[in-house]
């Protein structure tokens, strides 16, 4: 898609001028149904040098991304009026390229949620059905690329943040290795899962754009050097030979009691793509994961998330920025501010941060949690010894209606966030669909594989045929 | 009943470096208020940390300079707290594995050598700095994330002389190694003092009590000495019980301590490991690098100019009590100046011209070269003592080479025999009556000759060879 577009640029088929004035009615149209963003850049410049590979062409941004002189609300209202002085690294790099941020995308509020229904400014709708959830917290920047407003968007992850919304709006979502998109400017949530990744239509144009923003930075100490990986140019596709594995835990429609029908589609959608990797030569092998661990994934992420939230978001205090809170003493204007801009999710995800740091019930949470989460990381480590990657369902069921009552192991459903504790390269894209709603497969790798686990994901993506899908009714 | 006093001392000072502890803001003194900040010191959503080498560096030198175990990897932790002087609401700050453990140094106290045992010395970041008005306060982020290392004594010292003798040994390291200006007039040092009384033969501590933000050293002085009155005189009223463990403040108007809160240990700062700085590991190579930039150190050199030198153990204290005083000692030995001839000239001529004028002897014209071109011509016997002393006085005042001056003021000894006896002969030829009367035994008519030949020379004549002849000539 990108480089079609880039294309007809050089060759003077479209200019960047129509791109972005296109790209700014198609914002205003889906504002009005999905509500993905939070701010439109309406006077958005387009470029007209084309020097790089994203030159001229429109993108959309998370709305936790720092951007200077544009309005960075994180969706939370402790934040509605605050506008930075300065560009994340990611955005930096995407200017310095020529990209034309067009808009900034509504999250759930801080990143916390994974909904896309806790945003300061209202719910983001699915452009496959409005009446269902996009998941998120990237979802405007999920709900957009899916509907055909921009051909990509960036987004951040920290237990599935990219890779869930990807999959319940049919696009892709690929977050790569720990550190090699710099987080300067990314407004944290949780520094040890947080990731910055792009929601695209296809994996190469993930690459693309990931090849753009990634690199070491002397903002992010995190950051690593990886000049010596070119991402797009490792797409070609054969596969011949790779192994990858999946957990019969997640994947054996027994294991699940009462199961609902959409899962067990979704379940039998991913085995027949297994036997379509097998037709691209690739190895797949059933692997079991110790079930206590995969149970501890959800408890451990909610714990270290909470934990390094409330330590992070202690920077809100409405003194240096956001909305001033009233009162006498400084006491009281903290209190003020952090009483009433943040919704009741979120000081209770602050609560239980608080609690599980507290002396007393930081070896009892805290430690255990990263104690396990390094017996995941150990055994995940020793399976990708021998495997390429993990292919899994993204999620157990397409995107579900907002008043529906749902079943406990999808509330639960966290097995995502492997690729965060581990800091894993890891990518979502689309499996088909349940109920004409798409779904979703991932594959996750081994730490700065990340051109192994695209090539793997670009090969399924060839033989699926679900490249630059767009929602129905949006084409 | 016999009270013995135990102190334990926090001392705080800002180590001198190019830029701040996480941030590239320059770390300067006397700037505009908030003219020092960029966008991490006020802790704008999304900036991360960047560990600056070079405050490392220091803090390590320190932990060397007092024998400290040093861990292989360096780790950062966040100490939690909302303050209106902590943008971020943590301090990055060391817990887990400080820069230095279990250290001990010799200290001298009067005439003795006495150990202080060092629990820790750790790297953190300073805060903004508060100014408090009748009905607001204004905030300056200068001070904000400028490097600031504590050390952490053992209750060990048992007077308050010996605290103070710690603080400026302590001090004096610090310029020493150039690790900081270590000016407690620039608010650099600030001293947290722990301060409990016990019976004399007791095995346990007594209850202590915290005296937070000390200033000055004279004030730790003080403080000290009031919390001995007021305990005594607790314990010896039968009231021990009101001796409870707080924090306590010094009160310079009043001169007293005063009580800010009770039991510091119910506050949980919620220590945790800062996942934004990646595990650093401190190599042997690098160690060494450092303990090779160590210059000698005080007691040492001290110990060295009493032996070595022959210097009196006041001389060489006051020799180095600043690494310049010494440096400049050192520096006129190597030219070949005798050391107790360089000693005495510089605690009496220098040190007193120095004081007077308020000089930095750095900065003082009368460099050691320059004190050479002095003192080797007197030593030479080819001007008199007193000839050097005014030579001394000449360069400052006119500030030329000595050489110059000598020409100048012809200040050369005479010390030619055959024009001395010359000269000599003539004042016996014209003194008959002195003669004749020194010859009948007023013999103390001596200095009389000696001091018409001085006349005579201006002063020029060399008083050894005056003796001589006129000793020849009178019998």
């Amino acid at each position: 898609m990108i480089e079609k577009l880039h294309e007809d640029l050089l060759n003077k088929k479209i200019t960047s001028g129509a791109l972005v004035k296109e790209a700014l009615n198609k914002a205003k149209k889906a504002q009005d149904i999905l509500n993905p963003f939070v701010t439109i850049i309406e006077d958005a410049k387009p470029v007209e040098d084309i020097k790089t590979l994203v030159s001229g062409i429109p993108y959309a941004a998370k709305d936790n991304l720092s951007t200077a002189g544009i309005l960075s609300t994180a969706s939370s209202n402790s934040l509605k009026d605050y506008v930075p002085f300065f560009d994340a690294t990611c955005i930096k790099k995407l200017k310095e390229a020529g990209a034309v941020n067009i808009g900034k995308t509504v999250m759930d509020e801080l990143g916390m949620g994974g909904s896309g229904t806790t945003g300061h400014t209202g719910i983001v709708r699915n452009p496959w059905d409005t009446n269902r959830y996009t998941a998120g917290s990237s979802a405007g920047s999920a709900a957009l690329v899916a509907a055909g407003v921009v051909p990509y968007a960036l987004g951040s992850d920290t237990g599935d943040s990219i890779r869930k919304p990807a999959a319940y709006c049919g696009v892709v979502g690929y977050k790569p290795t720990y550190g090699m998109i710099s987080r300067y400017g990314l407004f944290a949530f949780a520094s040890s899962l947080d990731h910055v990744g792009v929601l695209t239509r296809s994996v190469k144009d993930a690459a693309i754009v990931t090849d753009i923003i990634k690199g070491k930075d002397d903002y992010d100490m995190t950051s690593w050097d990886s000049s010596n990986i070119n991402l797009a140019k490792s797409l070609d596709g054969n596969v011949k030979g790779k192994k990858l594995f999946y957990l019969k835990n997640i994947c054996d429609p027994n294991n699940y009691p009462d199961i609902r029908p959409q899962t067990r589609e979704t379940l039998d959608l991913f085995k027949e793509t297994i036997k379509k990797c097998q037709e691209l030569g690739i190895e797949v092998v059933e692997e079991v994961f110790d079930q206590k661990l995969l149970d501890a994934i959800y408890p451990i992420y909610f714990t270290i998330a909470c934990a390094e939230a409330t330590s992070n978001m202690s920077n809100l205090t409405g003194l240096i920025f956001g909305p001033r809170g009233k009162g006498s003493t400084v006491e009281e204007m903290m209190f003020d501010y952090r009483t009433n801009n943040f919704s009741p999710l979120i000081k209770r995800r602050f609560i239980i941060g608080s609690f599980v740091l507290k002396r007393e019930n930081q070896k009892k949470y805290l430690i255990n949690s990263a104690k396990v989460r390094k017996l995941i990381i150990d055994k995940m480590n020793e399976l990708f010894e021998k495997y390429d990657g993990m292919i899994l369902p993204a999620s157990l069921e397409p995107a579900p209606k907002f008043d529906e009552e749902l079943p406990n192991y999808l509330k639960i459903e966290q097995h995502l966030a492997i690729g965060n504790f581990g800091g894993y390269p890891s990518i979502t894209i689309p499996n088909g669909f349940v109920n004409d709603l798409p779904v979703g497969i991932n594959i996750t790798g081994k730490i700065k594989d990340d051109a192994n686990v695209l090539n793997i994901a670009y090969a399924i993506e060839q033989k699926l045929g679900y490249e630059n899908l767009i929602a129905k009714g949006w084409e | 009943m016999a009270l013995k006093v135990v102190i334990g001392l926090e001392m705080h000072c800002e180590l001198k470096t190019t830029s701040k502890v996480f941030s590239k803001s320059r770390n300067t003194y006397s700037d505009l208020p908030n003219s020092t900040v960029t966008a991490i010191d006020m802790a704008f959503p999304g900036i991360l940390p960047i560990v600056n080498k070079e405050a490392v560096k220091k803090a390590i030198k320190m932990a060397i300079c007092l024998n400290c175990e040093i861990p292989d990897i360096l780790v950062f932790d966040r100490k939690n707290y909302y303050y209106p002087d902590l943008p971020k609401g943590y301090q990055i700050t060391q817990s887990t594995k400080p820069v230095g453990i279990n250290g001990k140094i010799e200290i001298e106290v009067g005439d003795e050598l006495i150990p202080v045992y060092i629990h820790d010395i750790h790297l953190e970041e300073d805060t903004a700095s508060l100014d408090h008005f009748f009905d607001y306060s204004l905030i300056d982020y200068n001070r904000s994330g400028v490097p600031l290392l504590e050390i952490v004594t053992e209750p060990c010292i048992n007077s308050p002389e010996a605290a103070v003798a710690f603080l400026e040994y302590l001090r004096n390291i610090y310029k020493y190694t150039d690790c900081s200006e270590a000016d407690t007039k620039k608010g650099q040092i600030r001293c947290d003092v722990n301060v409990s009384l016990m019976e004399e033969g007791a095995t346990q501590l007594g209850t202590k009590v915290e005296i937070k933000n000390v200033n000055s050293f004279s004030n730790v002085q003080a403080a000290i000495l009031y919390e001995i009155e007021r305990q005594t005189n607790l314990i010896n009223s039968g009231r021990k019980d009101e001796i409870i463990q707080e924090t306590r403040r010094w009160d310079d108007e009043t001169a007293t301590t005063i009580r800010m809160r009770e039991k510091v240990e119910s506050i949980d700062y919620k220590y945790y490991i800062d996942p934004n700085i990646p595990k650093f590991k401190i190599d042997k190579e690098w160690l060494e690098e450092i303990k090779n930039e160590i210059p000698a150190l005080p007691l040492e050199r001290k110990n060295n100019y009493i032996n070595e030198y022959g210097l009196s153990n006041y001389d060489a204290g006051v020799i180095v009590k600043t690494k310049e005083n010494s440096d400049y000692f050192e520096e006129c030995i190597n030219l070949g100046i005798d050391p107790k001839d360089a000693s005495n000239w510089i605690t009496t001529q220098i040190m007193g011209y120095l004081n007077k004028h308020d000089i930095e002897i750095n900065k003082f014209f009368i460099t050691p070269k320059r004190l050479f071109n002095i003192l080797d011509p007197l030593k030479k016997g080819k001007i008199s003592s007193k000839q050097a002393k005014d030579l001394f006085f000449k360069v400052l005042e006119e500030q030329e080479e000595p050489e110059t001056l000598i020409k100048k003021y012809g200040m050369e000894q005479l010390d030619n025999e055959d024009e001395l006896e010359a000269i000599i002969d003539s004042i016996i030829v014209n003194s008959p009556n002195q003669v004749s009367e020194y010859k009948n035994g007023k013999t103390n008519l001596f200095d009389y000759f000696v001091g018409q030949t001085m006349k005579e020379t201006r002063g020029k004549a060399n008083p050894v060879k005056v003796k001589e002849i006129l000793t020849n000539k009178l019998s």
